[in-house]
């Protein structure tokens, strides 16, 4: 029933994006303009990484797309709430788990399609990396907004206005950015802001991924950023999933 | 055998403000095929009681049945035996009304064939049939209405829980809707459970009313009973004996909010 009621939900909810192409564009339009206009910037710098400063910056990128996006997946559930919809299908005898697992399945499913036409923009920039690397890459973006998507619903259950919403959401967002050295490595920051990065789950998910890009699968920042991934992936979805469970909420 | 009974049936709400008591103390019981206006001021503890009956919010004191299923241990099988149509509706907007029906047909576990039948079915049902391939957001508010109870009709439920269902429509569309709730009574056996703050709706529909104030059940009887207690005569105005219960004009700023 589980699987019956989540396809039923991921399809209500896929349908609904694929009806606005143009917002599914739209949302990979911030990483590709810091591709474009801020890419070009690192070429030359020293950035004490191995690799091109393309496989330094498009993990980073990567994240960063999972991480503002998924993060406002709640807002739709907002909206839902007012129009009653999400009462109505509370009413029916559809698994309260599904509910939050179909909508965070399509949206894994669409931040990793604008994930690959970031990786193609970012192959005609000049971004070369291995294929397993890639893939390794793609399957953190899916974790990640797994993650994210499930907090933020969690969140927007329990929240009554957008208004009180995005507020909150940019505030958490935004160091979480700043701290994880999505932009660049925080190898380059001294050793106070590399030290406090480290209590920022999203470092160990970037450091994984820009690992991966050189080629290097079993290192120490590999194994890490596993881990935090899949914690944070098992942390998020519990807690979504005791707020979707509870009455009335 | 009552097919909605309640006991002592509470809800509390721990708001900044400190403890609200939407609802102190319901006890009602409604009866197979019973047509129940549940009527009380703005802040009387309605919807709440209505969001309790249908599973949404857990009460914090008292027990219910509804269909034989009780609230706390059951609340599946209250799923099944009930549907509920709540003010905003429940549709999207962006969405065709063929898939909102297919979907709910879905959610309440038909397979794909079946729900695209029982989606032609209650749009021919609830004159529907024109508009299965446009969008909700086309439709009129009486369409618009039309379409949340077919919705909650899908499963073919024994009791349907209305919250102020004809609020906003127009004196051509009420009568319609009215028509409606009689039909699905005399023809399936339905029960009804609405809400609604129209007392002309609640004196030509209801067999049976329930007044709420305050949270507790005031008053509990026939519309020509209640008029004869407590309006003095039996054809009073049903709006005459609904202010000599709740023993007061429009509701006071202060009232409790209908739902945290």
């Amino acid at each position: 029933m589980l699987l019956h009621d989540t396809a039923l939900i991921f399809g209500r909810y896929a349908r609904q994006t694929l009806r606005s192409r143009f917002a599914m564009l739209f949302g990979v339009l911030m990483p590709l303009l810091y591709l474009l206009f801020f890419g070009p910037l690192l070429t030359g710098l020293p950035l004490r990484s191995r690799g091109s400063s393309w496989q330094v910056l498009v993990p980073g990128l990567l994240l960063q797309l999972g991480l503002f996006g998924a993060a406002f997946a709640g807002f739709t559930i907002i909206i839902e709430k007012s129009q009653g919809i999400v009462e109505r299908m509370r009413v029916t005898p559809v698994s309260r788990l599904a509910l939050l697992l179909g909508r965070v399945l399509r949206d894994a499913a669409v931040f990793v399609f604008q994930a690959v036409l970031l990786v193609l923009a970012a192959l005609a920039m000049g971004l070369r990396a291995p294929l397993a690397g890639i893939l390794i890459g793609f399957a953190f973006v899916a974790l990640l907004t797994l993650s994210l998507a499930s907090l933020s619903y969690a969140l927007a259950m329990n929240v009554r206005t957008p208004q009180e919403f995005g507020p909150a959401i940019n505030a958490l967002t935004m160091p979480a950015m700043l701290l994880s050295g999505l932009m660049l490595p925080m190898t380059l920051a001294p050793g106070w802001l590399d030290v406090l990065s480290h209590f920022m789950p999203f470092r160990y998910l970037v450091d994984a991924v820009r690992d991966a890009y050189v080629g290097s699968y079993a290192t120490a920042h590999m194994l890490y950023g596993v881990l935090v991934a899949l914690g944070f992936a098992t942390l998020s979805v519990t807690v979504g999933t005791r707020v979707f469970r509870k009455a009335g909420a | 055998m009552a097919i909605i009974s309640t006991a002592g049936l509470a809800r509390t709400f721990r708001t900044k403000r400190g403890l609200v008591e939407a609802v102190r103390c319901i006890d009602l019981t409604v009866r197979p095929g019973e047509i129940l206006g549940f009527l009380g001021p703005n802040g009387a503890g309605k919807t709440t009681t209505l969001r309790m009956l249908t599973t949404l919010l857990k009460p914090t004191g008292g027990a219910a049945t509804v269909a034989g299923c009780d609230l706390a241990t059951d609340p599946a099988g209250v799923r099944r035996a009930s549907g509920y149509v709540a003010q905003s509706g429940g549709v999207d907007p962006h969405v065709s009304v063929r898939e909102e029906l297919v979907t709910q047909g879905r959610l309440y576990r038909l397979p794909r064939a079946q729900a695209q039948e029982r989606a032609e079915e209650l749009a021919h049902d609830l004159g529907l049939t024109g508009l299965l391939d446009r969008r909700t957001a086309a439709l009129s508010g009486g369409q618009r209405r039309r379409l949340d109870i077919a919705m909650a009709l899908t499963h073919r439920p024994r009791v349907l829980f209305l919250d102020e269902p004809t609020t906003g429509l127009d004196p051509a569309s009420r009568a319609d809707l009215w028509d409606l709730v009689r039909r699905l009574r005399d023809e399936h056996g339905t029960t009804v459970f609405l809400t609604t703050h129209y007392l002309d709706e609640a004196d030509a529909l209801s067999d049976r009313l329930v007044v709420v104030d305050r949270g507790v059940v005031v008053a509990d009887g026939t519309p020509s009973a209640l008029k004869l207690a407590h309006g003095g005569a039996s054809d009073a105005s049903l709006q005459d004996t609904f202010l000599a219960i709740t023993g007061r004009g429009p509701a006071p700023t202060d009232s409790a909010p209908v739902a945290v």
